[in-house]
């Protein structure tokens, strides 16, 4: 398929990145995105935070600041409460307002399924957007969140999590990613994107495939829910961690000693995750320390950039 | 004797749920499981082997996958 674009589209679908981004003047660029999805906590106000910061994520993924925001919602009116749909729109409004963004309309129909989530739109300046591509060899990556969300959502449901497990997830997953985007924005960025469905390797995968590099993951330095771990030993792992896996096995080379379970962590697909930074090497120590002192207290450094052979990730 | 826990048509954590509850709660020395999907699979020997059980075989059976599994 050929995808329209113009003299002004910065990124477009032929390079389907995190956002869309659209040049208005020489030092003025309109980022765009849009996400919804189906209930992933059993509580409104909460889904509509993390549907809210989810949106927002792609945003500050693109070094951009969000600025305004429309709702998007199908609602099975005949069999839930409107008051349910209540209080997901005004989760996301209070996390749309903890962002500094405008909610300004949106639109609703009616489904089976109850769905919600936001099309964001916010600003960057046309020489500081970044993409998933631009891996520069000798960088280091850093990732702002613990990953293992998708798999304690799973033990959640098996009714094995704890309350505070699954009050501590939910947290996560309602933060948003502003305070990682505005420190990176200080740092010399080569790429950046957020961890979702992909899982980490996969949305890794997107970032190198075309770059002519190769990555080494440092397993053990990812920082991971704990309890994620054990969940996946037990096989409380959810279907899309399988197929991330599947995708992108070709590419990717385990280290005899990177255990079953961490690696099925590192495919788990996030639900509303943390930025993924290729950050110059001599500046990744400070942009962690940066971050923890803003109290991002998972940021690590996870990885470097080699200048080859392509296309391959090395998870040792 | 072995005992038949049949997961088909169910999605995963339930095929975990129902092998692990056999595992604590059951008698027999073997217990048979039924999935039919690869997750499901790979979610069951994941289980089983954290339970410190041996995966016996591992056939595929109609559209599925019949997983033999004998106590730790």
């Amino acid at each position: 398929m050929v995808f329209p674009t113009n003299e002004n589209v910065i990124v477009g679908l032929d390079r389907a990145d995190d956002a869309g981004v659209y040049k208005i003047s020489d030092d003025l660029a309109l980022i765009q995105t849009v996400d919804f999805f189906t209930p992933i906590v059993d509580d409104p106000y909460w889904f509509g935070q993390i549907a809210a910061a989810n949106a927002l994520s792609d945003v500050y993924a693109m070094g951009g600041i969000p600025k305004t925001a429309m709702n998007l919602v199908a609602f099975p009116v005949k069999q839930m409460e409107l008051a349910v749909l209540r209080q997901i729109i005004q989760g996301g409004i209070d996390k749309l307002a903890e962002a500094g963004v405008v909610l300004i309309g949106g639109h609703s129909i009616e489904d089976k399924e109850l769905k919600y989530g936001l099309s964001v739109t916010g600003f960057v300046h046309p020489a500081r957007v970044l993409t998933k591509r631009n891996l520069q060899p000798g960088d280091r990556l850093v990732l702002t969140k613990p990953l293992g969300t998708g798999i304690v959502n799973t033990a959640i449901k098996a009714g094995m999590a704890s309350a505070d497990l699954t009050g501590k997830v939910t947290h996560l997953m309602a933060a948003l990613n502003r305070d990682a985007a505005g420190i990176m924005s200080n740092f010399n960025v080569s790429a950046c994107t957020d961890v979702t469905g992909f899982g980490l390797l996969g949305h890794l995968a997107e970032m190198v495939c075309g770059s002519g590099m190769s990555v080494r993951v440092f397993s053990k330095q990812v920082p991971v829910i704990a309890e994620a771990l054990e969940f996946a030993a037990m096989g409380l792992i959810p279907a899309g961690a399988y197929k991330n896996r599947e995708f992108r096995e070709s590419m990717i080379d385990f280290a005899e000693m990177v255990e079953r379970s961490r690696q099925d962590v590192l495919f788990d697909p996030q639900t509303s995750g943390g930025l993924l930074i290729s950050v110059n090497g001599h500046q990744a120590g400070e942009l962690v320390a940066a971050l923890k002192d803003a109290g991002i207290g998972d940021a690590a450094q996870i990885g470097e950039i080699l200048s080859g052979p392509a296309e391959k990730i090395w998870v040792v | 004797m072995a005992t038949t826990v049949d997961a088909r048509g169910l999605s995963c954590p339930q095929p975990v749920i129902m092998t692990l509850d056999e595992i604590k709660t059951g008698k027999d020395k073997d217990i048979i499981v039924l999935v039919d999907t690869g997750t499901s699979k790979e979610n069951v020997m994941r289980a089983a082997a954290s339970q410190g059980c041996q995966i016996n075989e591992v056939s595929p059976e109609g559209e599925g996958y019949r997983i033999t599994i004998t106590r730790g």
